[in-house]
């Protein structure tokens, strides 16, 4: 009890600290994932449409996926030096395989009965993508957005390594300080994030899915 | 109207879809492919709209070959059905009948009143039905809708192809009698794929039976009934059907071709001569080839009159030959005459039936089903 009066007070004292964080947590969350989706999208339905390059798209994101979050970061920043814009670019890449890979499963789950009406009604092949695959394919996309999120806000909590702010920051200095109190002050936002995150792209989920099943 | 000249599919791994397929689809009629799974009629439909291209002959759409047209615009042109409804769940049923339309770009107004126009056709209120999305329709009313989603351009042809297979079976009823009522009002070259031969019974103009990529026969529902080609259109057409379709002899195959005629320019002498010589009471007139009407005995010897043109009877009705037999006894009873006269559609005498040659008939047709049984 003692413990949570004094991490609240804590909290109230640094409040303008860790909302600066919080909003730099967000903002690296948003920008990384930004990306991934003006680049997963697209490679997502050239990997549906084209069934030949879709395994060397798929394995690919699949393996960057795999390198462990922190020599991740720590390579790019070899390449790309310390900070904000170094950290957006690993979230990227995180953020990279949920939302290709649920792209095109999306796409492909399209059920053949509706292309072929599409097609049979007289749409181009753009017109089938853009009138019925890809609307149809918005929930599946929901739901890797919503994984990437997730994953994304935890991911930058380890940018303070390279340099960046966010959340991170807290828990990071809480750890070379031995103070439990600032570690939680960090990991608690954070945490809360990634909740808030699932919960409200779990809702929008839901919603768009509704009238398709 | 569509023509499939010598037309073959051979797919790539070398299997021969269809082999050789000569066909006329009449404008205005339902056009039923039907036949066993595999048989290649999914496929010949498909050939139309160019889902599915052949590998040679050719296919004219009103005299022009689909295969100098561009497959996008010509499926524009045509309706299409597909078997599991394919509504677009993400649009409402506004959106989904306006598919077509809006790729062609018409205006808002004119797409308006065409959804309100087709909602109409098939008895879904409008206001209520258009906003809201299939899946909160029952599933014939999804297939109505699919139906008007494929008349939506207005296309002179529509291709259906097993469209109410999902159906229940009273759905499907219900539905089957929609589209005969529909094409009396909208008049179109309607290709319709089934399995079911009494869906094809009740719809067809015209059934084209298909078996392993051939047309093994083709004609009218009453056709297929009464003259099956061979064993296998007798077995897929079913022993049951088949007996209950035996209907009575037709005018056609009763009536008497060997008869005797008088002309207009004969004398009532000789007309009376041939009479009393061949025992008869009534005698059709020829005018120049065409009937021009009858005379009775009565009639001829009462008058002073020269030739048989001035007692002719023209109030007396006549027959085609494709009447059925009961139409032929109708006739004879109402007019209280001895023989009734059977047209050509060109006006010219086919030949006479009387009494003798419905009984005739009639007790050939008794003793064959006896004979059947």
């Amino acid at each position: 009890m003692e413990f949570i009066t004094e991490l609240l007070s804590y909290m109230a004292e640094n409040k303008e600290n860790l909302l600066q964080y919080t909003f730099d947590h967000i903002l690296m969350v948003i920008y990384g994932i930004g990306m991934a989706i003006a680049v997963g999208v697209p490679l997502g339905i050239l990997a549906a449409r084209y069934e030949k390059i879709a395994p060397f798209i798929l394995s690919t994101v699949n393996v960057i996926q795999i390198i462990p979050s922190l020599a991740m970061l720590a390579i790019l920043m070899i390449y790309f030096g310390l900070g904000f814009t170094t950290a957006v670019i690993g979230l990227f890449f995180y953020s990279l395989l949920p939302i290709v890979r649920n792209t095109y499963v999306g796409v492909k789950e399209v059920s053949p009965n509706l292309l072929e009406a599409g097609k049979g009604l007289g749409m181009t092949g753009l017109q089938v993508l853009r009138k019925v695959q890809l609307p149809l394919s918005i929930p599946f996309f929901m739901a890797g957005l919503r994984v990437a999120s997730v994953i994304a806000v935890g991911v930058a909590c380890i940018a303070p390594y390279i340099g960046a702010d966010g959340l991170g920051r807290e828990i990071v200095s809480g750890i070379s300080l031995r103070s439990e109190i600032k570690i939680y002050a960090g990991a608690i936002p954070a945490a809360l994030l990634a909740i808030f995150a699932d919960t409200i792209l779990g809702f929008m989920e839901r919603r768009t899915k509704k009238r398709i099943v | 109207m569509i023509e499939l000249k010598s037309v073959n599919k051979v797919y790539d791994d070398g299997f021969q879809a269809l082999k050789n397929i000569n066909l006329t689809f009449d404008e205005g009629k339902i056009n039923v492919l039907i036949g066993p799974s595999g048989c290649g009629k999914t496929t010949t439909m498909k050939l139309l709209n160019r889902l599915v291209d052949h590998t040679d002959g050719t296919i004219l759409v009103e005299g022009k070959d689909i295969q100098e047209m561009n497959p996008i615009q010509l499926r524009r042109q045509m309706g299409y059905v597909i078997q599991s409804i394919g509504l677009f769940p993400h649009m409402t049923i506004y959106d989904n009948v306006a598919t077509v339309p809006k790729l062609l770009r018409w205006n808002k107004s004119k797409i308006d009143e065409t959804v309100h126009r087709l909602l109409n056709l098939v008895n879904l209120e409008p206001e209520t039905f258009k906003k809201r999305y299939p899946s909160e329709l029952s599933g014939g009313q999804q297939q109505r809708i699919g139906v008007i989603r494929a008349l939506a351009a207005e296309p002179d042809i529509i291709l259906m192809d097993e469209p109410f297979s999902a159906l229940d079976p009273i759905s499907r009823e219900q539905l089957q009698d929609e589209l005969t009522h529909l094409q009396a009002e909208i008049n179109k070259t309607i290709v319709f794929v089934t399995h079911d031969m009494d869906e094809a019974i009740k719809i067809a103009d015209q059934i084209i039976l298909m078996k392993d990529g051939e047309v093994v026969q083709k004609g009218s529902p009453h056709e297929l009934l009464t003259e099956p080609k061979n064993d296998f259109v007798k077995e897929f057409i079913g022993t049951e059907r088949l007996q209950k379709a035996e209907t009575l002899p037709l005018v056609r195959e009763m009536m008497n071709q060997d008869f005797v005629s008088t002309y207009v320019s004969e004398s009532i002498d000789e007309a009376l001569n041939k009479l009393i010589n061949h025992n008869l009471t009534q005698l059709p007139v020829i005018n120049n080839k065409q009937y021009a009407g009858f005379v009775t005995i009565k009639d001829l010897l009462k008058g002073s009159e020269e030739t048989v043109s001035n007692v002719i009877n023209t109030d007396q009705k006549t027959l085609k030959p494709s009447d059925e037999a009961s139409q032929a006894m109708r006739l004879l009873k109402e007019q209280e005459l001895n023989e009734v006269t059977v047209l050509t559609d060109q006006n010219e005498i086919a030949g006479v039936v009387n009494y003798k040659d419905i009984s005739e008939a009639l007790q050939n047709y008794y003793e064959k089903q006896q004979g059947v049984v």
